[in-house]
């Protein structure tokens, strides 16, 4: 029996308000702590400015293929072939740009298609003859792995060309050097004047949220909540920011994931097809017979995975600087990780983008803090594994206690 | 007779914030029928899953006396040990095993491990020719109908060497044969000198077998009534239940009917999977502007196949037949045609087909209609909010906000947020199919009083129901269905229980 819901709830006090939103922040909380932890046992090798380049231009891929593989685990599903999509785009952007010698502004584009129509084959199958996902995309795993080594002939494909190579490697100029106070430390000012404008813009456009949600009348987080969020945020941004801006800056790489994030958030929080995945997920049979075609959505969601698992490919590609038959191997565990630690339920219908990118940067600073530390990959599975297993038992037992 | 089997004393339960049993006693006899009222949300469920152990000893105030001791069960294996046993609404079969591995399911007659069959089979069939089900032990529980799924659940509950029989809605989703013989079996188990709890809305049904009712409103106990001591009325029961007379369980309505909104002609519909049989035979009927239109008929009669494949082709397979909607032909091939032909679909399984249970109000109240709130494929948070408060307060929905999860609210009020989402799509013709089905009574005439609403405002409505008393009161004409054949249509004056169940008997006789 349901408990009787027509009682007027009381105001929620903030211990309520922290034990329904534990996750939410655990999650936030966790990172923080994971960062400060190997801060320390690294001896402040974690946050140094090269590193924290590194750490970005080691993890983009994770996060941008994560953006698009939420939006799978929300509407039900999940894609097994995003590393066999890395490895082979990265075949086929060699053989056009080394081979071929095609130009970068006509092999960015075309990869991407490809992309896009590999996740749109294996979505045709999923949404149109319903067979389960995760035999579609094991297949693909398969197939596109297959064909990888067709292309690539067995045999590695490099060096590529440097225009190809800024796409990871390259820094965003420093055009406002004018502005530098002190050139001595700070090397790179658009780094930090971008910072300082993206923590004004987010402080600014929490407090309008506030507003907002107070006009209709919705609830909001308890202020000291909001405001340490805020702060934490803040401080670690402005942190990161400074950081980068003394060493050589933004990394391209750095923009292109962080101009992602901001849209994929955009179209799960705001748009009617982003609320049409998560309806899907929720319930399918229900959002079907709301007038939603579910099979279109299913098919889009798989073709969009395909289209930044081809991005993801060539940030790779660029970044090793060599096209190989076995990269990206194993990468669909970490996307899919990413998802499920950022508290994505394998059922569909719950997940969210923050979550996703929070899950994928704690994977992300594990691996590199481990590295640092000189603890062989041996045992970094090992304990990546157990995080996993953690990070979702902690949601289940959240889930039964509530 | 009095022999105190089971008794409940001062049970308290409490959720985080929610108080959903305050104090409650309960008294049941042994060999007797004792019924178990209340309006959805009153504690009935709750009572029975303190009673089974769902929820532990210690996680409720108050005692158990059970066989004359007092008990503290902490699983449902210690309560089903002394013979306790519950069938709850949703039936816990496994679709894809045999009758016989059910009923054993979890209590195998095994040796080692190794399931014996030959004697697995043969208690198997003495079970089921105790509960009258004529069916082999190794047909499979998708292969047989709902009324026989239930007398399964019967069987394994004899199984297991009962002594207290609980029934949480046993003939929910029964039709009248089918609960009849259900309610036939429990009598003649009384006899045998078993006790039973039922949880029941259909009062007519209880005031056939119990001895007793007792009636629970608000997690507390109201009264505890004896059949046999006085004549007891629906009306009584309904009384105890609200806390308050209902003179009229219908609220009134002057009908007036305008020009014809919807018409099908000859709708013939193949089965969905087996294909080569044809379900729905030559399927005709109309829907006028302010009239309610009801659909009587059996379960299995096709009166959801009709709606689901009118209603963009959602059920069967080589569909065929004319629409018209105020005349003029309209295409409901997919469900987004036929929603902007003016139609809309609300389903008898508002859990699994109506709603997604996890999403808030909100969410759901617009999902059939996201454009209306959206430019360029942007929600407007805004106007999004504006219109699910507008239609909580329109159609009384009772939650903190527009912003609680739909999986919280009670039966009534989740099929008032359907109601919402359908209205928002602004349709001309409603097909609302089975819309008070385990709602209580309140709640039902809240629901029948939006359905006055709508035809008032000049929409047509589509009613199809298994409950006669239902259609009888609320309809303006009823066509009857049966075997996929509209068989009788019946004005209001024409329309009775008996005049209905005469149109059924004799379409069956005729094939």
């Amino acid at each position: 029996m349901v408990a009787d819901t027509s009682a007027p709830a009381a105001k929620p006090s903030i211990a309520d308000y922290l034990k329904n939103n534990i996750r939410e922040y655990g999650l936030l909380v966790a990172l923080v702590v994971i960062m400060v932890f190997f801060q320390i046992v690294t001896n402040g090798v974690l946050f140094r400015p090269v590193n924290i380049t590194n750490l970005v231009l080691q993890n983009s891929f994770i996060v941008i293929m994560a953006l698009g593989m939420l939006l799978i685990i929300v509407a039900g599903h999940i894609d097994l072939s995003v590393g066999s999509i890395v490895a082979f785009i990265g075949a086929i952007s060699a053989i056009m740009l080394v081979k071929w010698g095609l130009p970068a502004i006509v092999v960015v584009p075309a990869c991407l298609i490809v992309g896009g129509i590999m996740g749109a084959a294996q979505g045709y199958w999923v949404a149109y003859q319903k067979i389960p996902a995760f035999i579609v995309t094991l297949a693909g795993m398969l197939v596109f792995r297959g064909m990888t080594y067709v292309v690539l002939g067995g045999r590695p494909i490099g060096p590529f060309p440097k225009e190809f190579q800024i796409l990871s490697t390259g820094f965003v100029p420093d055009f406002l050097s004018f502005l530098n106070p002190a050139p001595e430390t700070i090397k790179n000012m658009v780094a930090l004047v971008a910072v300082v404008i993206l923590v004004a813009l987010a402080i600014w456009s929490g407090f309008r949220n506030r507003r907002i949600n107070e006009m209709h009348g919705s609830e909001n987080e308890p202020f000291v909540f909001f405001a340490l969020q805020m702060a934490v945020i803040t401080v670690v941004a402005l942190f990161i920011g400074f950081q980068l801006s003394t060493y050589r800056g933004l990394p391209n790489v750095l923009v292109v994931m962080g101009v992602l994030i901001a849209l994929y958030s955009f179209v799960t929080t705001r748009s009617t097809v982003g609320r049409r995945i998560y309806a899907m997920g929720g319930n399918e049979k229900a959002a079907k017979l709301s007038g939603i075609n579910t099979e279109r959505l299913t098919f889009y969601t798989f073709a969009n995975m395909g289209v930044l698992a081809a991005l993801a490919g060539m940030i790779i590609t660029a970044r090793l600087n060599s096209a190989t038959p076995k990269a990206g191997v194993g990468f669909e565990l970490d996307v899919i990780a990413a998802c499920f630690i950022g508290g994505a339920s394998a059922s569909g219908g719950v997940g969210k983008i923050t979550g996703a990118v929070i899950g994928a940067f704690i994977m992300g600073v594990m691996n590199n803090g481990m590295s640092i530390m000189g603890i062989g990959i041996d045992y970094q599975q090992l304990i990546k594994g157990l995080v996993l297993l953690a990070a979702v038992f902690f949601d289940v037992y959240n889930k039964n206690k509530g | 007779m009095d022999n105190i089997i089971l008794e409940m004393r001062s049970i308290t339960k409490t959720f985080p914030g929610v108080r959903a049993l305050d104090n409650v006693s309960f008294k049941v006899s042994e060999g007797e029928i004792h019924a178990l009222v209340g309006e959805n949300g009153a504690g009935k469920s709750t009572l029975m899953k303190v009673l089974s152990g769902v929820y532990p000893a210690g996680t409720y105030e108050g005692e158990i006396h059970y066989d004359g001791e007092v008990r503290r069960f902490s699983t449902i294996s210690d309560s089903e040990e002394l013979g306790i046993i519950i069938i709850h609404q949703e039936l816990a079969l496994v679709p894809l095993l045999s009758i016989a591995e059910n009923i054993f399911l979890g209590n195998e007659i095994a040796q080692n491990g190794v399931i014996h069959w030959p004697q697995t089979f043969a208690r198997t069939q003495e079970l089921l020719k105790k509960v009258g089900l004529s069916e082999s032990p190794s047909t499979l529980i998708t292969d047989i109908g709902v009324g026989k799924q239930q007398l399964v659940e019967i069987a394994k509950a004899l199984s297991k060497k009962v002594r207290l029989l609980i029934l949480d809605e046993p003939t929910a989703s029964l039709n009248e044969t089918d609960s009849d013989a259900l309610l036939k079996l429990l009598m003649e188990f009384r006899k045998q000198g078993m006790t039973s709890i039922i949880i029941s809305h259909k009062l007519n049904e209880i005031k056939k077998v119990a001895d007793k009712i007792t009636i629970l409103r608000d997690g507390g106990t109201v009264e505890t009534l004896d059949c046999h001591k006085e004549d007891i009325s629906e009306d009584r029961i309904i009384k105890g239940m609200v806390g308050r007379d209902m003179d009229d369980r219908y609220p009134p309505r002057e009908p007036k009917i305008g020009e014809t909104l919807l018409e099908v002609k000859n709708w013939n519909v193949f089965h969905q999977h087996h294909r080569d049989r044809q379900f729905l035979h030559d399927v005709n009927f109309t829907v006028r502007a302010g009239e309610v239109v009801g659909i009587a008929g059996l379960m299995g009669a096709g009166r959801t196949e009709t709606a689901m494949s009118l209603f963009g082709k959602s059920w069967g397979h080589k569909i065929t037949g004319d629409v018209y909607m105020r005349g003029k032909p309209v295409d409901v091939s997919t469900i987004p045609k036929a929603i902007d032909a003016g139609l809309a679909y609300v389903t008898e399984d508002r859990k699994h087909l109506g709603l997604v249970l996890m999403n808030n109000i909100k969410e759901n109240t617009t999902l059939s209609n996201l454009g209306a709130v959206s430019s360029n494929g942007i929600i407007d948070d805004r106007k999004e909010a504006k219109v699910a408060t507008d239609y909580r307060s329109k159609l009384h929905i009772r939650s903190h906000s527009i912003y609680q999860e739909t999986v919280n609210l009670s039966g009534g009020n989740q099929q008032k947020v359907v109601l919402s989402k359908w209205l928002f799509t602004n349709p001309e013709v409603l097909i609302l199919d089975e819309p008070t089905r385990g709602i209580d009574v309140g709640a039902k005439f809240e629901i029948y009083t939006i359905i006055n609403q709508l035809a008032a405002e000049g929409k047509g409505i589509l009613m199809i129901s298994s409950e006669m008393p239902e259609l009888l009161g609320t309809c303006d004409r009823i066509y009857v269905m049966n075997e996929g054949r509209i068989v009788a249509e019946l004005s209001k004056e024409e329309a009775s229980q008996e005049s209905i169940m005469r149109a059924i008997m004799r379409s069956g006789e005729k094939h």
